[in-house]
């Protein structure tokens, strides 16, 4: 079996995921809501932009994600669904979907945990949806680059370490 | 499982250094960061002990620059070489896209390789890879203590080769790498292959970027149609 399974994420994804989390940040008051997927890529951003790094964020959550799975299981949990990092200002909200990708949710004082947990599970129900349709369509695991992409991709490589 | 994001338009890969304790793996990546131009990378990460162990992973993103309209980018990261950071060691794997091993050349260093080479067909297994199906990658660091052993010991404990069962694949595969060797041949009567392979001494560079490429060539092969 090959590792080399790969996912595609396209505009119309891009466009229902946008919908979803901008209904969501309405509701709750949050600032931003993140999609990052499991192996730390960062998937989309709605709301503000955020000022830090997103690519070491993302791969920050994903681990603190993968790591809390472990300790759920440590515990006798199949998984710990939701987590929650609470901050003196900023404090942010982390959810499963679909056991694919994180919904990460920012937020500070303008709201509250509660508000943005009740808002959290009908948006985890919808965003689920979307991906559940994304894992299982067709082209999943066999997604391929156009021709030229691989030989230009090398050049690259070769101006970036030296040939 | 790299991701093509069709709607940021981005492509992300991941790497993955495995290896035993203190053989160089956070080395390598101090290299690239400190040497690629500080537009074409992001922050280097490391989650590590207060001795500067790798107590989790380290994290590197670099960047290929837009091909053909994507935005391409590598993750590079390392895994905790201590035996015990196992639990640690299996979530790095997830969703790799290609695995560089670096081996510690020093022959006291012998077994710790051995052990973390099993680690990883382990530890891949477990994801439901095979290491062979994966772009793969050996690196022999500290090439330059008087106590490494030869290459030719190394390839025989680390790098020996796994038999190709596609006929199409059972032909002299020459190594691009290295003059005289091949990566596919016959052996005895068997077909085997083995993983490319770098000599390096991380502490000053070399072999790094070298091992790098082989590594983000073989990835991209294995997006493309080709």
């Amino acid at each position: 079996m090959s590792g080399a399974s790969s996912w595609s994420f396209r505009e119309e994804d891009s466009k229902r995921i946008h919908v979803i989390l901008m209904a969501f940040l309405r509701e709750s008051n949050a600032r931003t809501g993140m999609i990052v997927d499991r192996t730390g890529q960062m998937v989309a951003t709605v709301g503000e932009e955020p000022t830090f790094d997103p690519t070491a964020f993302a791969s920050l959550t994903a681990a603190d994600f993968s790591a809390n799975d472990q300790l759920a299981r440590m515990i006798g949990e199949p998984e710990f669904g939701s987590l929650f990092h609470q901050g003196e200002k900023e404090s942010m909200y982390l959810a499963d979907i679909a056991r694919r990708v994180i919904l990460v949710v920012l937020f500070d004082n303008r709201t509250t945990l509660g508000l943005v947990k009740l808002r959290v599970r009908q948006t985890v129900a919808e965003l689920s949806k979307v991906f559940d349709d994304m894992f299982t369509r067709g082209d999943a695991g066999q997604v391929r680059m156009e021709t030229g992409f691989v030989g230009e991709a090398e050049d690259e490589l070769d101006k970036l370490f030296g040939a | 499982m790299s991701m093509i994001n069709y709607a940021s338009r981005e492509i992300n890969c991941k790497l993955v250094y495995y290896g035993p304790g203190l053989g160089g793996k956070t080395t390598n990546l101090e290299f690239v960061f400190n040497k690629v131009a500080p537009n074409a990378r992001g922050k280097l990460i490391s989650l590590a002990t207060e001795t500067e162990r790798t107590l989790f992973f380290d994290f590197l993103p670099v960047d290929l620059g837009t091909i053909r309209g994507f935005k391409t980018r590598f993750h590079l990261y390392t895994v905790p070489g201590q035996v015990y950071y196992n639990a640690s060691r299996k979530l790095i794997l997830k969703g790799v896209d290609g695995v560089v091993f670096v081996a510690d050349s020093q022959i006291e260093r012998m077994e710790a390789n051995i052990e973390a080479m099993q680690n990883l067909y382990d530890n891949l297994s477990q994801h439901g890879f095979n290491i062979t199906a994966l772009p793969f990658v050996m690196q022999y660091n500290k090439r330059d203590l008087p106590n490494a052993a030869t290459i030719q010991e190394l390839q025989a404990a680390l790098n020996p080769g796994w038999p190709v069962e596609d006929p199409a694949r059972q032909r002299v595969t020459p190594d691009p790498y290295h003059e005289g060797e091949n990566l596919i041949e016959e052996v005895g009567g068997q077909w085997i292959e083995r993983a490319p392979y770098f000599e390096a001494v991380a502490m000053n560079g070399d072999g790094v970027f070298d091992t790098l490429k082989a590594v983000s060539k073989l990835v991209l092969k294995s997006l493309g149609t080709a």
